[in-house]
Protein backbone atom coordinates (compact mmCIF):
# COMPACT_ATOMS: atom_id res chain seq x y z
CA UNK A 1 0.00 0.00 0.00
CA UNK A 2 2.93 2.13 0.75
CA UNK A 3 4.36 1.77 -2.65
CA UNK A 4 2.07 4.09 -4.04
CA UNK A 5 3.19 7.46 -4.25
CA UNK A 6 -0.36 8.95 -3.36
CA UNK A 7 -1.50 7.14 -0.36
CA UNK A 8 2.46 8.15 0.92
CA UNK A 9 1.65 11.86 0.23
CA UNK A 10 -2.50 10.95 1.61
CA UNK A 11 -0.91 9.79 5.15
CA UNK A 12 2.28 12.01 5.57
CA UNK A 13 -0.53 15.22 4.95
CA UNK A 14 -3.05 13.77 7.16
CA UNK A 15 -0.24 13.73 9.82
CA UNK A 16 0.79 17.21 9.36
CA UNK A 17 -3.14 18.71 9.74
CA UNK A 18 -3.15 17.01 12.83
CA UNK A 19 -0.29 18.46 14.29
CA UNK A 20 -0.50 22.35 12.47
CA UNK A 21 -4.41 21.94 13.62
CA UNK A 22 -3.02 23.32 17.21
CA UNK A 23 -0.25 25.11 16.57
CA UNK A 24 -1.96 27.26 14.04
CA UNK A 25 -4.11 28.14 16.58
CA UNK A 26 -1.29 29.71 18.76
CA UNK A 27 0.20 31.02 15.89
CA UNK A 28 -2.98 33.35 15.26
CA UNK A 29 -3.98 33.99 19.28
CA UNK A 30 -0.24 34.68 20.01
CA UNK A 31 0.21 36.73 16.37
CA UNK A 32 3.42 35.00 15.27
CA UNK A 33 2.15 34.48 11.82
CA UNK A 34 5.34 36.74 10.27
CA UNK A 35 7.13 34.48 12.92
CA UNK A 36 6.28 31.59 11.11
CA UNK A 37 6.99 32.94 7.77
CA UNK A 38 10.61 33.72 9.21
CA UNK A 39 11.12 30.39 10.42
CA UNK A 40 10.31 28.46 6.68
CA UNK A 41 11.78 31.16 4.83
CA UNK A 42 15.22 30.40 6.59
CA UNK A 43 14.39 26.68 6.05
CA UNK A 44 15.56 26.95 2.86
CA UNK A 45 19.40 27.34 4.25
CA UNK A 46 18.69 24.32 6.46
CA UNK A 47 18.16 22.42 3.26
CA UNK A 48 20.80 23.45 1.24
CA UNK A 49 22.77 22.07 4.32
CA UNK A 50 20.92 18.83 4.44
CA UNK A 51 22.01 18.36 0.57
CA UNK A 52 25.58 19.75 0.95
CA UNK A 53 26.33 17.10 3.94
CA UNK A 54 24.56 14.81 2.91
CA UNK A 55 21.98 15.02 5.92
CA UNK A 56 18.22 14.21 6.61
CA UNK A 57 16.72 17.65 5.45
CA UNK A 58 14.07 17.29 8.31
CA UNK A 59 16.62 17.68 10.95
CA UNK A 60 18.69 20.06 9.22
CA UNK A 61 15.41 22.53 9.04
CA UNK A 62 14.96 21.72 12.33
CA UNK A 63 18.09 22.70 13.88
CA UNK A 64 18.74 25.85 11.08
CA UNK A 65 15.00 26.86 12.12
CA UNK A 66 15.71 26.04 16.01
CA UNK A 67 18.56 28.99 15.75
CA UNK A 68 17.12 31.50 13.66
CA UNK A 69 14.09 31.41 16.63
CA UNK A 70 17.08 31.70 19.13
CA UNK A 71 18.95 34.70 17.41
CA UNK A 72 15.45 36.59 17.32
CA UNK A 73 15.34 36.23 20.88
CA UNK A 74 18.31 37.28 21.50
CA UNK A 75 18.30 40.52 18.99
CA UNK A 76 15.13 41.32 20.32
CA UNK A 77 16.63 41.95 23.83
CA UNK A 78 19.46 43.61 22.75
CA UNK A 79 18.42 46.06 20.00
CA UNK A 80 15.60 48.52 20.03
CA UNK A 81 14.22 47.51 16.47
CA UNK A 82 10.94 46.79 16.58
CA UNK A 83 9.94 43.37 16.14
CA UNK A 84 8.43 43.07 12.04
CA UNK A 85 11.76 44.59 11.24
CA UNK A 86 13.60 42.12 13.00
CA UNK A 87 11.52 39.22 11.43
CA UNK A 88 12.21 40.96 8.00
CA UNK A 89 15.83 41.60 8.25
CA UNK A 90 16.23 37.73 9.23
CA UNK A 91 13.38 36.26 6.68
CA UNK A 92 15.10 37.81 4.24
CA UNK A 93 18.94 37.32 4.58
CA UNK A 94 18.50 33.52 5.78
CA UNK A 95 16.51 33.25 2.36
CA UNK A 96 19.52 35.14 0.16
CA UNK A 97 21.73 33.05 1.96
CA UNK A 98 20.36 29.92 1.15
CA UNK A 99 20.17 31.01 -2.65
CA UNK A 100 23.15 31.69 -2.77
CA UNK A 101 24.45 28.74 -1.27
CA UNK A 102 22.58 26.66 -3.83
CA UNK A 103 24.48 28.91 -6.69
CA UNK A 104 27.44 27.42 -5.28
CA UNK A 105 26.10 24.09 -5.40
CA UNK A 106 26.07 23.89 -9.18
CA UNK A 107 26.78 19.82 -8.40
CA UNK A 108 23.57 19.35 -7.02
CA UNK A 109 20.47 19.32 -9.18
CA UNK A 110 17.60 20.82 -7.08
CA UNK A 111 14.11 20.84 -7.86
CA UNK A 112 13.37 24.37 -6.78
CA UNK A 113 9.93 24.57 -7.10
CA UNK A 114 9.38 21.15 -5.48
CA UNK A 115 11.31 22.96 -2.36
CA UNK A 116 9.16 26.10 -2.30
CA UNK A 117 5.67 24.65 -3.13
CA UNK A 118 5.56 21.20 -1.91
CA UNK A 119 6.18 17.73 -3.91
CA UNK A 120 3.61 14.84 -3.41
CA UNK A 121 5.89 12.73 -4.83
CA UNK A 122 8.96 13.55 -2.97
CA UNK A 123 7.86 11.69 0.29
CA UNK A 124 9.03 8.48 1.24
CA UNK A 125 8.75 5.84 3.56
CA UNK A 126 11.09 7.80 5.88
CA UNK A 127 9.14 10.72 5.48
CA UNK A 128 6.16 9.00 7.00
CA UNK A 129 8.28 7.84 10.18
CA UNK A 130 9.21 11.56 10.75
CA UNK A 131 6.23 13.44 10.40
CA UNK A 132 4.13 10.62 12.09
CA UNK A 133 6.79 10.29 15.00
CA UNK A 134 7.66 14.16 14.93
CA UNK A 135 4.30 15.06 14.97
CA UNK A 136 3.38 12.91 17.98
CA UNK A 137 6.09 14.24 19.69
CA UNK A 138 4.86 18.14 18.83
CA UNK A 139 1.74 17.23 19.92
CA UNK A 140 2.93 15.65 23.44
CA UNK A 141 4.98 18.41 24.25
CA UNK A 142 2.23 20.77 23.36
CA UNK A 143 0.05 19.40 25.83
CA UNK A 144 2.71 19.29 28.69
CA UNK A 145 3.00 23.08 28.09
CA UNK A 146 -0.62 23.67 27.18
CA UNK A 147 -1.06 25.63 30.71
CA UNK A 148 1.23 27.75 31.04
CA UNK A 149 1.27 28.36 27.28
CA UNK A 150 -2.41 29.34 26.90
CA UNK A 151 -2.50 31.21 30.12
CA UNK A 152 0.35 33.47 29.28
CA UNK A 153 -1.70 34.28 26.11
CA UNK A 154 -4.90 35.06 27.38
CA UNK A 155 -2.39 37.33 29.85
CA UNK A 156 0.91 37.16 30.61
CA UNK A 157 1.09 38.68 34.07
CA UNK A 158 -1.32 36.38 35.35
CA UNK A 159 0.47 33.24 34.38
CA UNK A 160 3.59 34.56 35.59
CA UNK A 161 2.01 35.81 39.14
CA UNK A 162 0.50 32.67 39.48
CA UNK A 163 3.57 30.43 39.25
CA UNK A 164 2.88 29.33 35.56
CA UNK A 165 6.07 29.96 33.89
CA UNK A 166 5.03 31.64 31.06
CA UNK A 167 8.77 32.70 29.60
CA UNK A 168 9.88 28.75 29.51
CA UNK A 169 6.57 27.42 27.59
CA UNK A 170 7.29 30.74 24.97
CA UNK A 171 10.84 29.35 24.68
CA UNK A 172 9.54 25.49 24.31
CA UNK A 173 6.82 26.49 22.06
CA UNK A 174 9.52 28.50 19.50
CA UNK A 175 11.18 24.70 18.98
CA UNK A 176 7.94 23.72 18.84
CA UNK A 177 7.32 25.72 15.60
CA UNK A 178 10.46 24.69 13.95
CA UNK A 179 10.10 21.29 14.02
CA UNK A 180 6.28 21.44 12.36
CA UNK A 181 8.03 23.37 9.58
CA UNK A 182 11.06 20.75 9.82
CA UNK A 183 8.23 18.00 9.10
CA UNK A 184 6.25 19.61 7.29
CA UNK A 185 8.55 21.42 4.45
CA UNK A 186 8.10 17.78 1.81
CA UNK A 187 4.61 18.57 2.14
CA UNK A 188 3.94 22.01 1.80
CA UNK A 189 6.60 23.74 1.15
CA UNK A 190 8.94 26.41 2.46
CA UNK A 191 6.39 29.16 1.38
CA UNK A 192 3.28 27.76 2.30
CA UNK A 193 3.89 26.15 5.67
CA UNK A 194 2.22 29.11 7.39
CA UNK A 195 -0.64 29.25 5.20
CA UNK A 196 -1.09 25.95 6.22
CA UNK A 197 -0.69 26.62 9.90
CA UNK A 198 -2.88 30.11 9.31
CA UNK A 199 -5.64 29.34 7.69
CA UNK A 200 -7.06 26.23 8.80
CA UNK A 201 -7.26 28.01 12.01
CA UNK A 202 -8.40 30.99 11.09
CA UNK A 203 -10.96 29.41 10.00
CA UNK A 204 -12.20 27.63 12.98
CA UNK A 205 -11.76 31.01 14.92
CA UNK A 206 -15.17 32.29 12.31
CA UNK A 207 -16.95 29.42 13.92
CA UNK A 208 -16.12 28.77 16.79
CA UNK A 209 -16.99 29.45 20.51
CA UNK A 210 -14.19 27.96 22.88
CA UNK A 211 -10.91 27.89 22.55
CA UNK A 212 -10.97 23.77 22.55
CA UNK A 213 -13.55 23.77 19.59
CA UNK A 214 -11.05 25.95 17.95
CA UNK A 215 -8.52 23.59 18.17
CA UNK A 216 -10.62 21.10 16.76
CA UNK A 217 -12.46 22.84 13.71
CA UNK A 218 -8.82 23.82 13.19
CA UNK A 219 -7.82 20.25 12.82
CA UNK A 220 -10.80 18.94 11.20
CA UNK A 221 -10.32 21.71 8.71
CA UNK A 222 -6.65 21.32 7.94
CA UNK A 223 -7.73 17.83 7.06
CA UNK A 224 -10.33 18.12 4.67
CA UNK A 225 -7.81 20.55 3.22
CA UNK A 226 -5.12 18.14 2.90
CA UNK A 227 -7.69 15.35 1.39
CA UNK A 228 -9.61 17.88 -1.17
CA UNK A 229 -5.93 19.24 -1.61
CA UNK A 230 -4.17 16.18 -2.68
CA UNK A 231 -6.71 15.01 -4.91
CA UNK A 232 -7.28 17.81 -6.86
CA UNK A 233 -3.42 18.05 -7.45
CA UNK A 234 -3.70 14.12 -8.40
CA UNK A 235 -6.44 14.96 -10.83
CA UNK A 236 -5.32 18.23 -12.13
CA UNK A 237 -1.75 18.20 -11.94
CA UNK A 238 -0.80 20.70 -9.88
CA UNK A 239 2.00 21.08 -7.29
CA UNK A 240 0.53 19.78 -3.71
CA UNK A 241 1.25 22.90 -1.95
CA UNK A 242 -0.82 25.02 -3.49
CA UNK A 243 -3.70 22.77 -3.93
CA UNK A 244 -3.92 22.21 -0.01
CA UNK A 245 -3.74 25.93 0.85
CA UNK A 246 -6.07 26.63 -2.31
CA UNK A 247 -8.60 24.46 -0.53
CA UNK A 248 -7.59 25.60 2.70
CA UNK A 249 -8.78 29.00 1.33
CA UNK A 250 -12.23 27.10 0.27
CA UNK A 251 -13.24 26.15 3.38
CA UNK A 252 -12.46 29.82 5.01
CA UNK A 253 -15.14 31.37 2.77
CA UNK A 254 -17.45 28.70 3.83
CA UNK A 255 -16.74 30.01 7.40
CA UNK A 256 -17.23 33.44 6.55
CA UNK A 257 -20.79 32.76 5.11
CA UNK A 258 -21.57 31.17 8.72
CA UNK A 259 -20.52 34.39 10.13
CA UNK A 260 -22.99 36.54 8.16
CA UNK A 261 -26.21 34.03 9.26
CA UNK A 262 -24.98 34.49 12.56
CA UNK A 263 -24.68 38.07 12.63
CA UNK A 264 -28.55 38.43 11.10
CA UNK A 265 -29.43 36.42 13.80
CA UNK A 266 -28.36 38.91 16.24
CA UNK A 267 -29.91 41.89 14.79
CA UNK B 1 3.68 39.73 65.64
CA UNK B 2 2.93 36.86 64.76
CA UNK B 3 5.55 34.06 64.14
CA UNK B 4 7.63 34.02 61.17
CA UNK B 5 5.59 30.57 59.86
CA UNK B 6 2.81 32.98 59.40
CA UNK B 7 4.44 35.41 56.87
CA UNK B 8 3.29 34.90 53.11
CA UNK B 9 5.51 37.01 51.50
CA UNK B 10 8.20 39.52 52.47
CA UNK B 11 9.90 42.54 50.77
CA UNK B 12 13.11 43.61 52.06
CA UNK B 13 13.91 47.40 50.82
CA UNK B 14 12.66 46.26 47.20
CA UNK B 15 12.67 48.27 44.27
CA UNK B 16 12.06 48.32 40.60
CA UNK B 17 13.80 50.98 38.32
CA UNK B 18 12.68 51.34 34.16
CA UNK B 19 14.70 53.23 32.18
CA UNK B 20 16.84 54.60 34.62
CA UNK B 21 13.99 55.71 36.89
CA UNK B 22 13.05 54.08 40.04
CA UNK B 23 9.55 53.66 39.78
CA UNK B 24 9.32 52.47 43.62
CA UNK B 25 11.77 51.97 45.97
CA UNK B 26 13.07 50.97 49.17
CA UNK B 27 9.60 49.35 50.13
CA UNK B 28 9.30 46.73 53.06
CA UNK B 29 6.67 45.18 53.86
CA UNK B 30 4.84 41.61 54.69
CA UNK B 31 1.78 40.02 54.05
CA UNK B 32 0.58 37.13 56.98
CA UNK B 33 -2.06 34.79 56.85
CA UNK B 34 -5.44 35.87 57.57
CA UNK B 35 -4.19 39.85 57.30
CA UNK B 36 -5.11 42.56 54.90
CA UNK B 37 -2.34 45.13 54.26
CA UNK B 38 -3.52 47.54 52.03
CA UNK B 39 -1.12 49.97 49.54
CA UNK B 40 -2.47 53.41 49.52
CA UNK B 41 -0.81 56.36 47.51
CA UNK B 42 -1.51 58.75 44.38
CA UNK B 43 -1.30 57.96 40.88
CA UNK B 44 2.11 56.94 40.15
CA UNK B 45 3.35 56.46 43.52
CA UNK B 46 4.41 52.91 42.62
CA UNK B 47 1.44 50.59 44.58
CA UNK B 48 1.00 48.29 41.45
CA UNK B 49 4.63 48.38 40.97
CA UNK B 50 4.87 46.94 44.52
CA UNK B 51 2.22 44.66 43.97
CA UNK B 52 4.15 43.32 40.92
CA UNK B 53 7.90 42.56 42.31
CA UNK B 54 5.67 41.03 45.64
CA UNK B 55 3.95 38.34 42.66
CA UNK B 56 7.41 37.63 41.40
CA UNK B 57 6.11 39.57 37.54
CA UNK B 58 9.31 41.84 37.91
CA UNK B 59 12.57 39.66 38.31
CA UNK B 60 15.38 42.44 38.00
CA UNK B 61 14.74 44.19 41.19
CA UNK B 62 16.65 46.04 44.20
CA UNK B 63 16.28 44.81 47.40
CA UNK B 64 15.15 41.20 47.94
CA UNK B 65 11.18 39.32 47.92
CA UNK B 66 10.69 36.06 50.08
CA UNK B 67 7.89 34.44 48.65
CA UNK B 68 6.40 31.50 50.73
CA UNK B 69 3.48 30.25 48.69
CA UNK B 70 2.69 29.15 45.37
CA UNK B 71 -1.23 29.16 45.63
CA UNK B 72 -1.52 32.85 44.62
CA UNK B 73 -4.60 34.60 43.24
CA UNK B 74 -4.21 37.77 41.43
CA UNK B 75 -6.50 40.46 39.82
CA UNK B 76 -4.72 42.94 38.16
CA UNK B 77 -5.32 46.76 37.46
CA UNK B 78 -5.50 46.42 33.97
CA UNK B 79 -5.88 43.30 31.93
CA UNK B 80 -5.95 43.67 27.92
CA UNK B 81 -7.28 39.93 26.58
CA UNK B 82 -6.79 39.72 23.15
CA UNK B 83 -10.65 38.68 21.38
CA UNK B 84 -8.47 36.72 18.86
CA UNK B 85 -8.85 34.37 21.38
CA UNK B 86 -12.70 32.79 21.42
CA UNK B 87 -12.59 32.81 25.51
CA UNK B 88 -15.82 32.27 27.48
CA UNK B 89 -16.16 33.12 31.44
CA UNK B 90 -16.08 29.75 32.27
CA UNK B 91 -13.00 29.07 30.15
CA UNK B 92 -11.31 31.97 32.34
CA UNK B 93 -11.96 30.25 35.09
CA UNK B 94 -9.95 27.12 34.30
CA UNK B 95 -7.32 29.51 33.35
CA UNK B 96 -4.28 28.30 35.56
CA UNK B 97 -6.02 25.87 37.54
CA UNK B 98 -8.11 22.80 37.13
CA UNK B 99 -11.03 23.56 39.27
CA UNK B 100 -14.20 21.20 39.13
CA UNK B 101 -17.58 22.33 38.45
CA UNK B 102 -19.03 23.15 41.60
CA UNK B 103 -15.89 25.47 42.69
CA UNK B 104 -16.48 27.62 39.79
CA UNK B 105 -19.83 28.02 40.11
CA UNK B 106 -19.90 28.75 43.88
CA UNK B 107 -17.05 31.51 43.17
CA UNK B 108 -19.24 32.56 40.42
CA UNK B 109 -22.06 32.35 42.54
CA UNK B 110 -20.35 34.65 45.43
CA UNK B 111 -19.42 37.46 43.46
CA UNK B 112 -22.82 37.64 41.73
CA UNK B 113 -22.38 36.87 38.00
CA UNK B 114 -23.12 33.03 37.83
CA UNK B 115 -25.44 33.87 35.01
CA UNK B 116 -22.82 34.98 33.02
CA UNK B 117 -20.79 31.82 33.23
CA UNK B 118 -21.40 30.97 28.99
CA UNK B 119 -21.31 34.65 28.07
CA UNK B 120 -18.03 35.40 25.56
CA UNK B 121 -15.77 37.57 27.75
CA UNK B 122 -15.46 40.32 25.40
CA UNK B 123 -18.94 40.40 25.88
CA UNK B 124 -18.96 41.62 29.69
CA UNK B 125 -19.03 45.18 30.98
CA UNK B 126 -16.10 46.42 32.83
CA UNK B 127 -18.02 45.58 36.16
CA UNK B 128 -19.02 42.59 35.17
CA UNK B 129 -15.11 41.27 33.75
CA UNK B 130 -14.05 42.83 37.14
CA UNK B 131 -16.32 40.41 39.23
CA UNK B 132 -15.42 37.43 36.87
CA UNK B 133 -11.49 38.12 37.69
CA UNK B 134 -12.18 38.58 41.85
CA UNK B 135 -14.14 34.83 41.14
CA UNK B 136 -10.83 33.57 38.99
CA UNK B 137 -8.88 34.71 41.92
CA UNK B 138 -11.06 33.41 44.54
CA UNK B 139 -11.86 30.19 43.21
CA UNK B 140 -8.34 28.60 43.57
CA UNK B 141 -8.56 29.27 47.24
CA UNK B 142 -5.35 30.49 47.29
CA UNK B 143 -3.26 31.53 50.44
CA UNK B 144 -2.24 35.04 49.21
CA UNK B 145 -4.41 37.17 47.21
CA UNK B 146 -3.15 40.34 45.52
CA UNK B 147 -6.11 42.65 44.57
CA UNK B 148 -4.98 45.86 42.15
CA UNK B 149 -8.12 47.95 42.57
CA UNK B 150 -10.63 45.04 42.47
CA UNK B 151 -13.53 46.66 42.29
CA UNK B 152 -12.53 49.60 39.59
CA UNK B 153 -16.02 49.97 37.30
CA UNK B 154 -18.55 47.95 39.83
CA UNK B 155 -21.54 49.69 41.01
CA UNK B 156 -21.82 51.17 44.49
CA UNK B 157 -23.90 48.89 46.24
CA UNK B 158 -21.71 45.94 44.32
CA UNK B 159 -18.60 47.58 45.66
CA UNK B 160 -19.12 47.80 49.25
CA UNK B 161 -20.47 43.93 48.78
CA UNK B 162 -17.68 42.99 47.14
CA UNK B 163 -15.52 44.68 49.99
CA UNK B 164 -17.16 42.80 52.42
CA UNK B 165 -16.78 39.22 50.35
CA UNK B 166 -12.88 40.23 50.10
CA UNK B 167 -13.00 40.37 54.20
CA UNK B 168 -15.23 37.28 54.61
CA UNK B 169 -13.01 35.47 52.50
CA UNK B 170 -9.75 36.64 54.44
CA UNK B 171 -10.85 35.07 57.11
CA UNK B 172 -12.63 32.14 55.64
CA UNK B 173 -9.63 31.09 54.08
CA UNK B 174 -7.35 32.62 56.35
CA UNK B 175 -5.57 33.73 53.18
CA UNK B 176 -3.09 37.33 53.31
CA UNK B 177 -4.34 39.79 51.03
CA UNK B 178 -2.20 42.43 49.45
CA UNK B 179 -4.85 45.02 48.64
CA UNK B 180 -4.51 48.42 46.38
CA UNK B 181 -7.22 51.24 46.36
CA UNK B 182 -8.13 54.52 46.12
CA UNK B 183 -11.39 54.38 47.91
CA UNK B 184 -9.69 55.51 51.79
CA UNK B 185 -13.59 54.96 52.62
CA UNK B 186 -14.60 51.64 52.38
CA UNK B 187 -10.98 49.96 52.67
CA UNK B 188 -9.84 51.34 56.02
CA UNK B 189 -12.60 49.60 58.02
CA UNK B 190 -11.72 46.32 57.40
CA UNK B 191 -7.18 46.79 56.94
CA UNK B 192 -5.18 45.75 59.57
CA UNK B 193 -2.12 47.17 57.96
CA UNK B 194 -1.75 50.16 55.87
CA UNK B 195 1.32 51.24 53.76
CA UNK B 196 1.35 54.91 52.14
CA UNK B 197 3.36 54.91 49.12
CA UNK B 198 4.90 57.66 47.27
CA UNK B 199 7.85 56.34 45.12
CA UNK B 200 8.77 55.20 48.67
CA UNK B 201 7.41 54.53 52.04
CA UNK B 202 5.98 57.71 53.24
CA UNK B 203 4.42 55.94 56.66
CA UNK B 204 2.93 52.28 57.66
CA UNK B 205 0.72 51.35 60.11
CA UNK B 206 -2.30 50.65 61.56
CA UNK B 207 -4.92 52.89 60.01
CA UNK B 208 -5.19 54.87 63.12
CA UNK B 209 -1.49 55.59 63.15
CA UNK B 210 -1.17 55.95 59.30
CA UNK B 211 -4.04 58.65 59.62
CA UNK B 212 -2.46 60.34 62.26
CA UNK B 213 1.58 60.68 60.25
CA UNK B 214 1.51 64.05 59.01
CA UNK B 215 3.38 62.79 55.67
CA UNK B 216 -0.21 61.15 54.60
CA UNK B 217 -2.08 64.00 55.45
CA UNK B 218 0.61 66.42 53.27
CA UNK B 219 -0.22 63.89 50.80
CA UNK B 220 -3.76 63.14 50.83
CA UNK B 221 -5.34 66.18 52.84
CA UNK B 222 -6.10 66.52 56.33
CA UNK B 223 -10.19 65.25 55.04
CA UNK B 224 -9.21 61.78 54.24
CA UNK B 225 -7.22 61.93 57.54
CA UNK B 226 -10.47 62.31 59.20
CA UNK B 227 -11.68 59.35 57.09
CA UNK B 228 -9.42 57.05 58.43
CA UNK B 229 -10.00 57.99 61.88
CA UNK B 230 -13.48 57.55 61.73
CA UNK B 231 -13.88 54.31 60.19
CA UNK B 232 -10.93 53.44 63.31
CA UNK B 233 -13.94 54.30 65.37
CA UNK B 234 -16.23 51.09 64.25
CA UNK B 235 -13.86 48.61 65.61
CA UNK B 236 -15.62 49.05 68.90
CA UNK B 237 -17.07 45.65 67.30
CA UNK B 238 -16.74 42.40 65.79
CA UNK B 239 -18.53 40.28 63.14
CA UNK B 240 -18.93 36.84 64.27
CA UNK B 241 -19.19 34.14 61.71
CA UNK B 242 -23.04 34.05 62.24
CA UNK B 243 -23.50 37.34 61.17
CA UNK B 244 -23.93 39.15 64.61
CA UNK B 245 -22.65 42.15 65.95
CA UNK B 246 -20.49 41.23 69.18
CA UNK B 247 -19.54 44.65 70.95
CA UNK B 248 -15.74 44.12 72.39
Amino acid sequence: MLDDFFIRALIAGIGVAIVTGPLGCFVIWRRLSYFGDTLSHSALLGVTLAYSMEFNIAFSVFIISSLIALTLIQLQKRTNLPGDALLGLLAHSSLAVGLVVIGFLSFIRFDIMGLLFGDILAVTVDDLFIIWIGGALILLVLKLIWKPLFASTVNYELAEAEGLNPDRAKAIFTILMAAIIAISIKMVGLLLITGMLIIPAAMARNISSSPQRMVMYSIIGGLLSVILGLFSSLEFNTASGPSIIAASLFLFILSLLNIKQSIKLKN
Amino acid sequence: MSSDQNILVKLNKAGFSLNNKWLVKGVSLQVEKGKIVTLIGPNGSGKSTTAKIALGIYKKIDGSVEKYTNKVGYVPQKISIDWTLPLRVNDFMLLTESLDKETIDEALSLTGVIHLKDKNLGDLSGGEFQRVLLARAISKKPELLVLDEPVQGVDFTGEIALYELIKKISDELNCGILLISHDLHTVMSATDHVVCLNGHVCCSGSPMDVAKNNEYKALFGEQASQILSRYEHRHDHVHTSEGEIKKN
